[in-house]
């Protein structure tokens, strides 16, 4: 009887202990030598259920080469001016489908005046488009010849579900009481950890140094602080979490800070940070002025980017799926002269 | 060796588990048995492979020696020798020599007419090291899980196996065996600090008995656990501690593959406050 108690006591522990947990079978990805313990832990069942979200839409069929120029026949056509009438169309289309399927055309364009740029959604997709073309032509590092196209962010939403905004915090008490450093309540921008809330604001918008290790086995003068270390982990967090990757996709956790002992990927990512801090400053939220109140974040900020705005889980973008290599349109330098529009 | 005058006494037959009277010896201080003989043949055979790999591999500085497991596309098959097979045989050695260390810790037990309890707490920390190298493997599906065999190597592994969870310390039962191995040394502490106060006292003044013992401590926190209860209690602060070592890292892969900070998900949501 005795027995039977302890043994019931030890399967109800068991249970609950397991209640939050997954279950075998697992897959492994072994991503450096034997016995290291470099690899990326997958759940398949999960994968599978996440599947849909990384398929890239098929492409639409190419347009028949030649005939005039857009901006011959259409009026007010800034950026795509180059494009053949039947290439700009099939532009138009494959963006409607990408990022206003429901809504369509009038998304963007007001009424029956195509031209005109009343509606603020246009001003925002023209330059959204400025924006792709300098990501596909300037930022090779990160996007390769991958590229990105509007799907890879939008996903056939009007906005991106992975956006971020700056966060002012929970209410906290006045004065020292109340100087938490962003931490110590679970946050989903640091895979739930009580790391600080927004790693975003000072890393992805602004420059503060990241790199927090020493370079020497010893300290020598190493001023970097653990409440600093815990701001460069909230956004290691965050990038494992939008990658859905752990951290030995990029590290070799014995020698975090060692480039010769990193997989190639880290040099990846280095760029992806200086082209998010890039896209967030020159495109994203100078477009504040642009937007609708609604649209804005608790303090008016203007939507930005960081890795989940592409990634959305994924360790490539809809699994490294070559979109843009189909609309001519993404790539090349923009036309300098763009009209400003307050 | 000279035996003590009182040793004989103890050194009676029977008692063994195999092999009848055939093992049934001392050698200078140490009983044999079989398992005697199987440990030492298991621990010979799989150190002479250590230092076969080692000769085989790029350093003789020990810090750096390592006996790598096989690829993960090995899966559970058997690897060659120069590719994890080494690692395959020595673990398979490692495993009957401290199975064998066990077995011939019982033989004592039984000789002497004691309890099994320090076989008990070694089988649990023979738990543990089989949990690391066969259990986990076997469930995630390849013997390339298991650590490998190097002083600075096998400290690498548990840091990248950490990481692979983005946050160990948020992994309950990483928390309840951290928890256990320092409650471990803290009673530990007391109680190796009681025993030496209460037998050296100051000069001119008599050895003291277990109730100054227990006095001090119902002075201090209203009760004391007593002079058997508090080996019933480091036995069982120290096996909690290997045996939740154990919990935390056959969970991590098998039964948990993200961060382990979002496995309190449940925590967060539970309905009082969500």
């Amino acid at each position: 009887m005795k027995a039977f108690r302890s043994l019931a006591i030890a399967a109800v522990a068991l249970t609950t202990l397991l209640a939050g947990c997954e279950r075998p079978p697992v897959d492994m990805v072994q991503r450096g030598f034997r016995g290291t313990g470099m690899a990326q832990v997958y759940n398949p069942r999960t994968v599978d259920a996440q599947l849909a979200l990384h398929q890239a839409p098929e492409a639409i069929p190419p347009a028949a080469p030649g005939g005039p120029a857009g901006s011959t026949i259409y009026q007010n056509v800034q950026v795509l001016g180059d494009l053949s009438v039947a290439e700009f169309t099939r532009t138009m289309v494959a963006m409607t489908a990408w990022v206003a399927p429901n809504e369509g055309c009038a998304y963007c364009h007001a009424g029956a005046n195509f031209a005109s740029d009343e509606k603020y959604a246009k001003v925002v997709a023209r330059r959204m488009l400025q924006m792709t073309k300098h990501l596909n032509t300037d930022w090779k590092d990160h996007v390769a010849e991958t590229g990105v196209t509007c799907y890879t962010c939008h996903r056939g939403q009007p906005v991106p579900a992975k956006i971020w905004f700056k966060d002012p915090g929970p209410k906290t008490a006045a004065g020292p009481a109340g100087t938490r450093a962003g931490q110590n309540a679970p946050a989903d921008s640091v895979a739930l950890s009580s790391l600080p809330f927004d790693p975003f604001t000072p890393f992805l918008k602004e420059e503060s140094s990241i790199r927090v290790a020493g370079t020497t086995a010893l300290p020598e003068g190493n001023r970097q602080s653990i409440k600093q270390t815990e701001w460069t982990y909230g956004l290691m967090m965050h990038f494992s979490d939008s990658l859905g990757v752990n951290c030995t996709y990029c590290h070799n956790s014995r020698a975090f800070s060692d480039w010769n002992q990193s997989p190639p990927q880290r040099a990846t990512a280095w760029y992806g940070i200086r082209m998010v801090r890039d896209l967030n400053n020159a495109y994203l939220e100078p477009l504040g002025p642009t937007y609708p109140k609604e649209r804005l974040g608790m303090t008016g900020d203007a939507p930005k980017a960081n890795c989940s705005t592409c990634h959305q889980g994924a360790y490539k973008p809809l699994y490294g799926a070559a979109m843009a290599k189909d609309y001519p349109a993404l790539h090349g330098a923009a036309p300098a002269k763009v009209a400003e529009k307050k | 060796m000279a035996m003590l005058s009182f040793e004989k006494k103890y050194r009676v037959r029977g008692g063994t588990l195999l092999g009848g009277d055939l093992f049934d010896f001392w050698v200078g201080p140490f009983y044999v048995g079989f398992f005697g003989i199987t440990t030492f043949f298991f621990s010979f055979i799989g150190t002479a492979l250590i230092f076969y790999g080692a000769a085989t591999g790029p350093t003789w500085n020990p810090w750096q020696i390592s006996i790598a497991p096989p690829d993960l596309s090995y899966g559970l098959a058997l690897a060659p020798l120069q590719e994890g097979g080494l690692w395959q045989i020595i673990t398979f050695c490692a495993i009957g020599a401290f199975g064998s260390w066990a077995l011939r810790e019982v033989e004592i037990c039984r000789k002497l007419g004691i309890g099994l309890h320090v076989p008990f707490a070694f089988s649990v920390a023979i738990f543990a090291y089989v949990t690391l190298v066969v259990f986990r493997p076997l469930l995630l599906g390849a013997w390339g899980h298991g650590f490998p065999y190097g002083i600075l190597s096998h400290l690498d592994w548990v840091s990248n196996t950490g990481y692979q969870y983005l946050h160990f310390h948020y992994n309950p039962a990483h928390m309840l065996a951290v928890t256990f191995f320092f409650t471990t040394t803290l009673a530990l502490a007391l109680h190796g600090a009681l025993i030496l106060s209460s037998t050296n006292p100051p000069k001119g003044e008599v050895v003291k008995t277990p109730e100054h013992e227990n006095t001090f401590f119902r002075d201090t926190i209203g009760y004391s656990i007593g002079t058997l209860g508090v080996h019933r209690l480091g036995l069982f602060l120290a096996l909690s501690a290997g045996f939740w070592s154990a919990v935390c890292i056959v969970i991590s892969g098998p039964f948990w593959t993200r961060g382990w900070p979002e496995w309190w998900g449940w925590w967060l949501n539970l309905p009082i406050w969500r």
